[in-house]
């Protein structure tokens, strides 16, 4: 048992901890390069068990790959892919960074797109450089305030806001389905769930659409990119951003310092829940232009991956989510000519989450030597 | 029995916890083992209890080697431990507490509770250790979660208990009542390990002393002949003087004014009951009493970080009662909290983050509400020159210090805020020697500058080498006042027991 | 117990642990709190549901096929309502001015099943509305829910938060249809309740072992087995339809007992996994708050390192719980699949995993407890069915949403706080 003699105070070293001490090279680059490998091999394993030869596997990844990179269409699908995936992953690192688990990213984003969308189509007759900040304001708005409710509840009464946002995810997808069968949301002559289209002063305009019509990557990466630099300034240049990582890591020494435990839960909830909300505006304004039922398709959980895998430094957040990105860009290039389905992404995304929350694994695999702490970030519970 | 060890050696990375220890229990008398925070008491006992495994060395029950690879194979031997953190389950009843692990049991493990609860009862009466086995442990005091403790061990047959810092968490009477059951459990043969860092109990309950010191065995003691100063000097390895160069102090105006502050808990039980005190520019007033009387409330209640129930708190002549802490703060109240890794760092920040924990949005630190790095990194340069932080590296972590310069640096931080009032809660629990001294000075030094200190520690040493003027808290209310000339350590205990006139 | 030659304790109270009850702020303003809701939904059925009544509203108590025939039972509708309505009046003023104190709970819970019965009348104004076949659907609407909540009980008293309930269903339901289309129903169920241990096992490794984030490993279980059963969903089961036609179980009608009016049809004349929810939810509550497996499983969720002083191993009690915990989770799934409709479809379970978890919430770790929430959630469910059947003009939403809003309710103390094991969530690290 030599593992277990490692005296507490070293082994006791949360995930927050780790994330502002010493992020070295190994840490912060060497295990989260392994453990994508090691899912992608993992994935090769599983298309081979249904049926198909390795050749074809490899086929499948290099589709993946054409997919993703393969070409400036390829970059524009992963670069649009990784836009939300940004603004989620940011919305889950900066809760991360206060100590709160964000596991509401989904519902932040179903509440902050409907905003965004009402304001997209209900009004007309903006110029765009007016009607298009205010649909995002509204997104913004909509997802702080889903993102208020865990944050104040957590504060006030000590609800524990993994079970808080949960909930929230699944109150707002029934929402969501309630309110595009209403007149105000539905489509005129429809009668399935949709809502009507955004109008085009309210669009992220695509940025290459001069080039080619299909090259779908819109503004929306760029409020993406200035969120991960506020993001970044935020936590580490102002005095907000201090309490945030103060309460996060320590939040008894906060309080006797005078910050206020409520305040930093409240504002960060808020803030996290705004940047999720954009992200869901990000979808409806830039790519769908209309609100579906659960148009918020899982990335809000995938911003969890983003966030550990970026090991919530918003920079590592633009790295990962451009990787994920990338997978998901790839993955419809894979199912679409190598027959391979895409939700073996989903698989191969819960595998590199295993390997970097489990680095002990990846250390075990690769007979390297870093010390290897596994990932803390909620206290249980019971807290 | 008999229990000896000889040379137990334990490390932990970087850290030497046992060097060579080696002692002898005898069969029916109390072991005292003695000595500083630090000095490895706790190591060696939870080798003893075979939660750690010894590097080198052996233990010996009546001369028979013993191997314990679990704290399953410590209990076989006969060893029990009584933790100074009560391993209890709060919200289990008494007798399941007693029988985790050793459950009576009919077929199927289907557990056999009329059985049970006899054996909780057969012990209690036999040792007398009045208990109610279906009471729920979090409804219980303290004092009678220790009979649960120390039936849990009897219940498993041990026959030497082992027994880290007992008196820390009880009442006066509920020592008394201890003692009581320590001499009944000698008397029926046990063997009682009595690890402890009040000398005064080590010398009236102990047959022999040990003392530890940095992990080594550094002498023994005779509790008839020892005297209280020869075993504090073996403590910490030279004669130690805790007095401290100081002139008389002059009271100046009042600074902070308490009237009858009540505070309550959840259940509406007084935490703080009526209390009235005040603290002059140029004084250093020492809050003396048994730990749990209502010392933290009192602070937090000045600080602002518990709300009163009733009364006044004035500071420079202006009612702060409803003030947040943030505003009590910037008005002039520095606060060294009594705990300094849970309360008085972020151990993962920097020390230059850390030195501005409390002062990070004010000017001029920050601006605009961003953070101004040129002058935190400035400042902090300053101050671990010039309160010795050691080593002064601000880019390294809180956490990678030492108690001693944890703490000192926590001190620069409050220390060097100009203000009025300055606040210790037991400003070196823990710490070394060398740090001790060092943050005395400093004390003295603020009291000369004509600041308002309040002291509170539960060393009556301590208080008595610092203090002016002394209060003595005791069941959440001030049993007495005394300025320091006026009185003498054996009046303040007997306040601080509740038995003063 | 002689007390005599022992020390005695300054107070009497402190032996026995019994607390003085002094009702404190927080507890009022609760009992307010509390008290306005009921006031405000008995002016809901005032305002909204009288006047939107008329004639009488007729219940259905028994199905074609029983041997015993009940009448329907007729009560006019808005007479009724007013009824209901000052009985929610009466509990909600009374809680408000004195409050209920220790029976808080009890109250609560009877008055949100006169609303209910408030919403049936309502919905059942001036036509038939089968109440029998609702409650018959609520009992096995339940039954995932139940299991699915008792998997996370399971798993939590032992101190490993479970989030990952609802890959495990998931996983479940689909081995169990594979396995089921292959080998046979009761191959099927055996396959399903290992997926769930085999899930289970992946939470234990590394939540024991490795110590990471439980939360985490829950978020992580669920992508996984949506991926995967999508992943091999599309790949293999659209490709070979036979692998995805499994057969069901048919309810078990139990001699006698099956016969009795209302009580037989609900709770004796159903499939085998009800059956086997009923006798997992008995049987779990006595194994542990009866025996020494669940004595020692409780101590370590609740405090590992009394246990582990005592000798008690941490890890073992973690992974048999956390596996059991999985393996009730995996035969949930089955529910789903072999016992509604032989074959799968993505994302079947479609969050039944967390309402599982929600239930367990509710029912405060209690396997008892969480049955009876996962009742209230099935209700709820099988109303959603009904008014949609009944073209009611309440939004099904709203219904669907009540599980969820409840538990917020809950876990934010509004009328009284639930505690979860102590060390819930809380890696082990042995010294």
């Amino acid at each position: 048992m030599t593992a277990a003699q490692t005296p507490p105070e070293v082994a006791q070293r949360g995930f927050v901890q780790q994330l502002t001490t010493s992020v070295n090279w190994r840490t912060g680059l060497l295990i989260p390069f392994l453990a994508v490998v090691t899912a992608l091999i993992i994935g090769i394993v599983l298309i081979m068990l249904t049926g198909s030869s390795f050749g074809q596997a490899m086929d499948a990844y290099a589709a993946l790959l054409q997919g993703s990179v393969g070409s400036v269409k390829a970059i524009s699908e992963t670069l649009t892919a990784a836009t939300p995936l940004i603004l989620a992953g940011l919305s889950v690192a900066i809760a991360f960074r206060a100590g709160l688990f964000n596991i509401g990213a989904e519902g932040q984003m179903l509440v902050g797109g409907m905003c965004a969308v009402f304001v997209g189509f209900s009004i007309t007759g903006l110029p765009i450089y007016i009607h298009l900040p205010l649909a995002l304001l509204a997104g913004f708005i909509g997802g702080a305030i889903w993102g208020f409710i865990p944050g104040v509840l957590k504060a006030k009464t000590g609800a524990h806001e993994v079970i808080v946002t949960i909930m929230l995810n699944y109150i707002a997808l029934r929402l969501v389905d309630f309110f595009l069968k209403t007149e105000l949301f539905q489509r005129e002559g429809r009668n399935d769930p949709v809502s009507k289209t955004v109008e085009a002063s309210a669009q992220l305009t695509q940025m290459l659409g001069w080039m080619n019509p299909a090259l779908r990557v819109h503004l929306g990466l760029i409020v993406a990119l200035i969120a991960a630099g506020v993001i970044h300034w935020l936590l580490f240049r102002t005095t907000t951003g201090f309490e945030f990582r103060a309460v996060g890591a320590n939040p008894s020494a906060a309080r006797y310092a005078g910050m206020s435990i409520t305040k930093v839960y409240v504002l960060v909830m808020m803030i996290a829940g705004g940047l999720a909300g954009l992200a869901g505006s990000g979808q409806i304004l830039g790519v769908l232009d209309r609100a579906t039922p659960g148009f918020s398709s899982n990335i809000g959980f995938d911003g969890i991956a983003v966030a550990l895998l970026g090991r919530s430094n918003p920079w590592g957040v633009v790295a990962a989510a451009v990787l994920f990105g990338g997978l998901r860009a790839g993955g419809q290039q894979m199912q679409v000519s190598a027959d391979v389905g895409i939700d073996l992404i989903a698989v191969i995304q819960a595998l590199i989450i295993i390997f970097v929350a489990a680095p002990a694994l990846i250390t075990a695999m690769y007979r390297l030597k870093t010390p290897a702490v596994s990932t803390q970030i909620s206290k249980g519970w019971a807290s | 029995m008999e229990l000896q060890l000889r040379g137990i050696t334990k490390r932990f990375p970087g850290v030497l916890a046992n060097d060579d220890v080696s002692l002898t229990a005898r069969s029916g008398t109390v072991l005292a083992l003695i000595g500083e925070n630090g000095a490895g008491k706790s190591t060696l006992m939870n080798v003893l209890s075979g939660l750690y495994r010894s590097d080198a060395g052996e233990i010996l029950i009546d001369g028979v080697h013993q191997t314990f690879r679990d704290p399953g194979d410590a209990i076989k031997a006969g060893i029990g431990m009584v933790h100074q953190h009560f391993m209890l389950v709060p919200v289990f009843s008494v007798y399941e507490n007693v029988i985790l692990g050793v459950e009576p049991t009919k077929a199927g493990g289907v557990l056999n509770r009329r059985e049970a609860r006899r054996e909780v009862k057969e012990i209690s009466e036999r040792y007398g250790l009045a208990v109610d086995p279906d009471a729920r442990i979090e409804d219980l005091p303290v004092g009678i979660q220790q009979r649960v403790e120390i039936i849990k061990v009897l219940l498993r047959g041990a026959r030497i208990l082992v027994f880290d810092e007992p008196t820390a968490v009880l009442t006066p009477q509920e020592v008394e009542e201890f003692f009581g059951i320590v001499a009944e459990l000698k008397a029926r043969g046990a063997t009682i390990i009595f690890i402890t860092h009040k000398l005064k109990e080590a010398l009236a309950v102990a047959d022999d002393i040990t003392v530890l010191r940095g992990g080594r065995v550094v002498g023994h003691a005779d509790p008839t002949t020892a005297t209280p100063e020869e075993l504090a000097a073996m403590m910490v390895g030279r004669e130690i003087d805790l007095t401290v160069d100081k002139e008389p102090g002059t009271p100046g105006r009042t600074v902070l004014e308490l009237t009858d502050v009540t505070m309550v808990d959840d259940y509406g039980r007084p935490l703080l009951n009526k209390v009235s005190m005040s603290v002059a520019a140029g004084e250093i007033v020492g809050i003396a009493g048994i730990q749990g009387n209502g010392q933290t409330e009192l602070v937090e209640a000045i600080t602002g970080l518990l709300p009163i129930s009733s009364g006044r708190v004035e500071f420079d002549g202006a009612d702060i009662s409803n003030k947040s802490v943030r505003d009590r703060h910037v008005q002039g109240i520095a606060h060294v909290p009594e705990d300094r890794n849970d309360m008085g760092m972020v151990g993962s920040f920097t020390i230059k983050e850390n030195l501005v924990l409390d002062s990070y949005y004010a000017a001029p630190y920050s601006k605009a509400g961003r953070l101004q790095r040129g002058s935190i990194e400035e400042s902090a340069l300053a101050l671990v020159e010039a309160y010795d932080v050691r080593p002064p590296l601000i880019e390294n972590t809180g956490a990678a210090l030492s108690g001693g310069n944890a703490q000192k640096m926590i001190v620069a931080r409050e220390f060097s805020r100009d203000v009025p009032l300055v606040i210790c809660a037991q400003p070196t629990r823990g710490i070394d020697v060398g740090s001790i001294e060092y943050i005395h000075e400093q004390i003295v030094r603020k009291r000369n500058e004509g600041k308002a200190i309040l002291i509170v520690s539960t060393e009556l040493d301590e208080i008595f080498a610092l203090s002016d003027r002394i209060l003595v808290m005791y069941d959440g209310k001030i049993v007495a006042e005394r300025l320091t000339g006026d009185t003498t350590p054996t009046e303040i205990g007997l306040f601080m027991a509740g038995k003063g006139s | 117990m002689n007390q005599a030659s022992m020390p005695m304790p300054r107070e009497s109270y402190e032996l026995t642990g019994k607390r003085t009850k002094e009702l404190t702020k927080r507890q009022i303003r609760k009992a307010r709190i509390s008290g306005i809701v009921l006031l405000l939904l008995s002016g809901l059925v005032m305002l909204v549901f009288v006047p939107a009544v008329s004639g009488v509203s007729t219940f259905g108590l028994s199905t074609p096929d029983d041997a015993i025939q009940l009448d329907s039972l007729a009560v006019p509708s808005a007479g009724s309502l007013w009824v209901l309505s000052s009985v929610l009046a009466f509990l909600g003023a009374t809680q408000f001015f004195r409050g209920f104190q220790g029976k808080t709970t009890i109250i609560l819970g009877i008055s949100f099943g006169v609303f209910a019965i408030a919403l049936m009348v309502w919905a059942a104004s001036g036509q038939e509305f089968s109440l029998i076949s609702m409650l018959v659907a609520t009992v096995s609407r339940s039954t995932p829910i139940a299991l699915g909540a008792l998997s996370g009980i399971l798993c939590e008293r032992s101190g490993v938060v479970n989030i990952g309930i609802e890959g495990m269903l998931l996983g479940g339901a689909f081995t169990g249809v594979v396995m089921g289309s292959l080998l046979g129903g009761w191959i099927g169920l055996l396959s399903a309740t290992l997926t769930g241990g085999v899930l289970a096992l992946l939470l234990a490794v590394l939540a024991v072992k490795f110590r990471v984030d439980q939360i985490i490993i829950g978020v992580v279980i669920n992508i996984l087995v949506l991926g995967l059963t999508s992943f091999l969903t599309a790949q293999v089961l659209v490709k070979k339809p036979e692998l995805n036609d499994a057969p069901i179980f048919a309810a078990v009608k139990i001699p006698v007992l099956g016969d009795i009016p209302i009580i037989g049809p609900m709770f004796f004349d159903q499939t085998i996994i009800v059956y086997g929810m009923f006798i997992l939810i008995g049987s779990v509550t006595y194994l542990l708050f009866r025996t020494r497996w669940g004595l020692r499983t409780r101590a370590v969720g609740e405090n590992p390192k009394a246990a582990d002083s005592l000798g008690v191993s941490v890890a073992k009690v973690r992974y048999l719980a956390v596996i059991y915990g999985g393996m009730v989770g995996g035969f949930a799934g089955a529910w789903f699949t072999l016992g509604s409709v032989g074959r799968f479809d993505e994302n079947m379970t479609g969050g039944r995993g967390f309402i599982g978890l929600a239930a367990m919430i509710f029912g405060a770790w209690n396997p008892i407890g969480a049955f009876l929430a996962a009742l209230i959630f099935g209700f709820s469910e099988s109303l959603q069915q009904k008014f949609a059947l009944l073209n009611i003009p309440i939004p099904s939403e709203f219904l669907a949403m009540a599980p969820y809003l409840v538990t917020i309710v809950v876990v934010a103390g509004v009328v009284g706080r639930v505690r979860p094991p102590a060390a819930d969530g809380q890696p082990y690290e042995k010294q």
